[in-house]
């Protein structure tokens, strides 16, 4: 049942050391103020799992929160590397990252197997690729209908799924709208949840009857952060900063630097100092 | 000759491959910018699909993700990326799967997941994100990349996306039923795939471009196709729709 909070209150709630923490998001609403609470609370031993670590996991990795990540494609979209991400995988700074490596495919498969409360996803994939070999939840079965072998993964149900909204209402049913990604399944998969809004309306008043709508009795934790996804987007909000993530490969390449702006940008500030990002109508 | 560079030759050839009733799976960096020059140039009714789950989408900018705002707002229709995977690539509805990578092989296989051990890599790459199933449920797939030899291997470190498999075999014997890569485009010529066995062929030199420079960026000595001619060279249509999507791209991205 959907409860607002404070967003420091959300994440004492409910992320745990050594929890198993979904926060999605496909390229567009990335929760970046939920992942900075995280890091200023010194959440450990978590495994992350996520589609495109992008840059919030880099940053959470870079601050020693995570012993593992869950993943299919890491680096900075258009950019390049994650280079906290492989300075850990690398030369285990700050600490060793195991990783577990899937297609996107699989993870999206994993995902809505969750949500469908299925121990396992099938799909025609990983065909003919080395990922098997390197990652051993990767494994088939075979069609009792026509033989095909297909492939299998298991599901997501992660301990916590995170993920940032338009908007929610005051009974706290929540609107996702644009690149909706896997939110939606993440959501449901997850033992707890918390969402961040922009926005808390009145009325939620969806745009079309198919509008994606996650019901308050699916959220947990609500908290209203605006801005709350920056430098990811809010569509109908702000845009996507690209060039933030540009300048992110200077910031997180060397580890002085790196740590001169967590401290600066996320340590010593609160979660509302994202509000500064959202301009209404920009987007 | 002089007035356009390896990399615009590169994109326009990657463009001219597309036509105007594909249905394009968009792949990240290189291939962005020729699916878009293709939709702006010769094929206005192109059907551009990126993995964040936007389908038909006409940005007036490259995004410089694949999910940037731009490609929803100007989509026909936008889809949940669970969706996409099942319904639509899973589904058999893409007929060319646009692809980029950091290393290739005679065979088209590609790596984009690390250089040296898996467990010590020498580098982390990125990983497979959509490719491995984009490889494999497309009708058919295009690869675009510039040559070198650190790119183009003899023997990849580890097999992110099949292309025809490590001896050419590989993918009828899975029984795969799409065609697999049937066009390389680089910043030197165009490879496509020998009918019998299945190692990339070279078919077309751009102009300006030698045999000799060729080899000395390819980690196995490439095979010429008998009929190898040249690349027709860009157009100033080309070039000029080319370089106005790219400065407004760097503006956008500077803002």
């Amino acid at each position: 049942m959907a409860k607002f909070m404070g967003l420091a209150e959300a994440i004492a709630q409910n992320v745990r050391d050594g929890d198993t923490v979904a926060m999605e998001g496909f390229t567009h609403l990335i929760p970046f103020a939920a992942g900075h609470e995280i890091i200023r609370q010194g959440r450990k031993h978590l495994t992350l799992i996520r589609m495109t670590p992008d840059l919030i996991y880099d940053q959470m990795i870079g601050m020693g929160c995570a012993d593992k990540l869950v993943f299919s494609w890491g680096g900075n979209p258009g950019v390049g590397s994650t280079h906290r991400m492989r300075d850990a995988v690398e030369n285990g700074w700050p600490n060793q990252l195991a990783i577990e490596e899937h297609s996107h495919a699989a993870m999206a498969n994993a995902y809505e197997a969750g949500a469908a409360n299925l121990p396992f996803a099938v799909l025609r994939g990983y065909i003919g690729v080395d990922l098997p070999k390197v990652n051993s939840k990767i494994k088939s079965v075979t069609c009792p209908y026509t033989g095909e072998v297909l492939a299998t993964v298991p599901a997501h149900r992660p301990d916590v799924g995170i993920i940032h909204a338009q908007r929610a209402d005051k009974e706290g049913n929540v609107l996702i709208e644009g690149i909706t990604g896997c939110q939606k399944e993440v959501v449901l998969a997850s033992k707890r949840t918390i969402v961040t809004v922009e926005e808390v309306v009145e009325k939620l008043n969806p745009p079309s009857f198919n509008s994606v709508v996650l019901p308050h009795w699916t959220v947990g934790a609500i908290s209203h952060v605006v801005g709350g996804a920056h430098p990811s987007y809010a569509q109908g909000y702000y845009k996507r900063d690209n060039s933030f993530y540009i300048a992110w490969d200077k910031i997180s390449r060397d580890r002085d630097t790196f740590l001169a702006w967590m401290k600066e940008n996320v340590l010593e500030k609160t979660p509302e100092a994202f509000a500064v990002h959202a301009k209404k109508g920009s987007a | 000759m002089a007035d356009f560079t390896r990399n615009e030759m590169m994109t326009i050839v990657a463009a001219r491959a597309l036509k105007n009733d594909d249905v394009c799976f968009v792949g990240i960096g290189a291939p962005s910018a020729a699916c878009n020059l293709a939709r702006l140039t010769h094929a206005p009714q192109i059907t551009l699909i990126y993995e964040s789950g936007t389908i038909g989408t006409r940005p007036n900018v490259l995004p410089l993700s694949i999910g940037d705002g731009e490609l929803c707002e100007t989509a026909l229709t936008t889809v949940s990326v669970p969706e996409m995977f099942r319904y639509w690539l899973q589904g058999g509805r893409i007929t060319v799967g646009f692809l980029g990578g950091a290393q290739i092989d005679k065979f088209a296989n590609i790596n984009t997941t690390v250089v040296g051990d898996y467990d010590k890599p020498k580098v982390r790459l990125p990983g497979g994100g959509g490719a491995p199933e984009i490889a494999t449920n497309c009708g058919e797939i295009f690869i675009t990349m510039a040559m070198g030899k650190r790119a183009f291997l003899d023997k990849l470190p580890f097999i992110t996306s099949m292309g025809h498999g490590p001896t050419g075999k590989e993918r009828r014997a899975y029984g795969t039923k799409s065609k697999g890569p049937t066009r390389l485009i680089t910043d030197m010529c165009v490879f496509e795939p020998d009918a019998e066995t299945k190692e990339m062929t070279i078919v077309s030199i751009h102009p300006g471009v030698t045999r000799e420079e060729i080899a000395e960026n390819c980690g196995w000595t490439p095979r010429y196709a008998a009929q190898c001619g040249e690349t027709p060279a860009p157009t100033a249509q080309e070039l000029e729709v080319l370089r106005d999507i790219q400065a407004r791209t760097k503006a956008a991205h500077a803002a």
